[in-house]
């Protein structure tokens, strides 16, 4: 139990993926917070390859995380703008009201 | 040991129980807080562990960056005002059952992976493979960053660019009634249109409207 290994940190990040999921799934706002479950996702990503990373002894996890921290700003960036370009242009950003693609 | 313990749980609780505020938080605002402790909380976990350039760079790149882009939006939207609303309609709440057994399968599934993995019996050993080199963390991954990943990470740039330019293209409005200031009219301008020199018969006075 006080001995942390790479099973804790591997937990960790399981149980922040699945909240992440949880939130995607269960999310009645806005866009929003979609993308913030998005975010933690990928940080659960990241707790899994810095864990393994530390744990081998090998630092291409810890290369490959500054990737996603890369690409998740990029992601970020872009679904922020597409939320404001919709908003602008329909006036809202509630879940339940975006259903001009029936889906 | 047990003091690496203690950091761990108290981090990684505080971690998790910001990510549920994240998703069940009834202000938007409150929220992008969370997700803002959430990060924190992981990079002091970063730090701890022995990736001190990923901590350091968490905290700059997400808490500076990408917190204060979420909250700028959610202030810019004026939808901090929207309360949750769980289960607002019965049509529209119909898929929650599912997204939480989809949820909750994913996570056996992820914890059974992690319970069944073979560990090598050296890999516990956390002393020797931290202290591989006497370089600190940043030294050792800048070393094998700017050589061996050279290629990924000039394309992790060029993404960066092309986030930036389609932000900009996506978020750009051409508005049509404002003033703006022409340089090239105001220089182009020639006498002949902005000045008429006009006989003017007396007692008898000009139209200056046409």
């Amino acid at each position: 139990m006080t001995e942390i290994g790479l099973g804790h940190y591997l937990t960790l990040g399981a149980v922040i993926f699945s909240i992440g999921v949880i939130g995607i799934f269960l999310n009645r706002k806005n866009i929003i917070v979609i993308l913030m479950s998005i975010e933690l996702i990928l940080l659960a990503v990241n707790i899994n390859l810095v864990a393994f990373s530390i744990f081998l002894g090998d630092l291409a996890g810890q290369v490959f995380t500054l990737f996603i921290l890369t690409v998740a700003a990029a992601e970020a960036a872009i679904g922020l703008a597409i939320i404001v370009v919709y908003y602008r242009n329909s006036g809202t950003i509630r879940v339940e009201e975006i259903d001009e693609l029936k889906g | 040991m047990i003091a690496h313990a203690i950091f761990f749980y108290t981090f990684s609780i505080i971690a998790v129980v910001s990510a549920i505020m994240v998703t069940v938080s009834k202000n938007t605002v409150h929220s992008v807080f969370f997700l803002i402790l959430d990060f924190i909380s992981i990079s002091c976990l970063f730090i701890m562990i022995g990736a001190e350039f990923l901590g350091m760079i968490m905290l700059i790149v997400y808490v500076g960056a990408v917190a204060v882009l979420f909250l700028f939006v959610v202030m810019m939207l004026n939808v901090a005002q929207q309360k949750n609303q769980w289960f607002a309609s019965a049509a529209s709440s119909k898929h929650i059952p599912v997204g939480l057994i989809i949820s909750t399968i994913i996570f056996f599934e992820l914890i059974i992976v992690i319970g069944g993995w073979k560990y090598k019996p050296e890999i516990f050993d956390i002393n020797n493979s931290l202290k591989v080199s006497d370089l600190s963390n940043t030294h050792s991954l800048g070393q094998i960053l700017y050589t061996d990943y050279i290629h990924v990470f000039q394309i992790s740039g060029m993404i960066l660019l092309v986030a930036m330019v389609g932000a900009i293209v996506l978020t750009f409005r051409q508005r049509s009634n404002v003033k703006r200031q022409s340089y090239i009219k105001q220089i182009s301008r020639e006498r002949a249109e902005g000045v008429s020199v006009v006989e003017v018969a007396s007692n008898k006075g000009v139209k200056i409207d046409d």
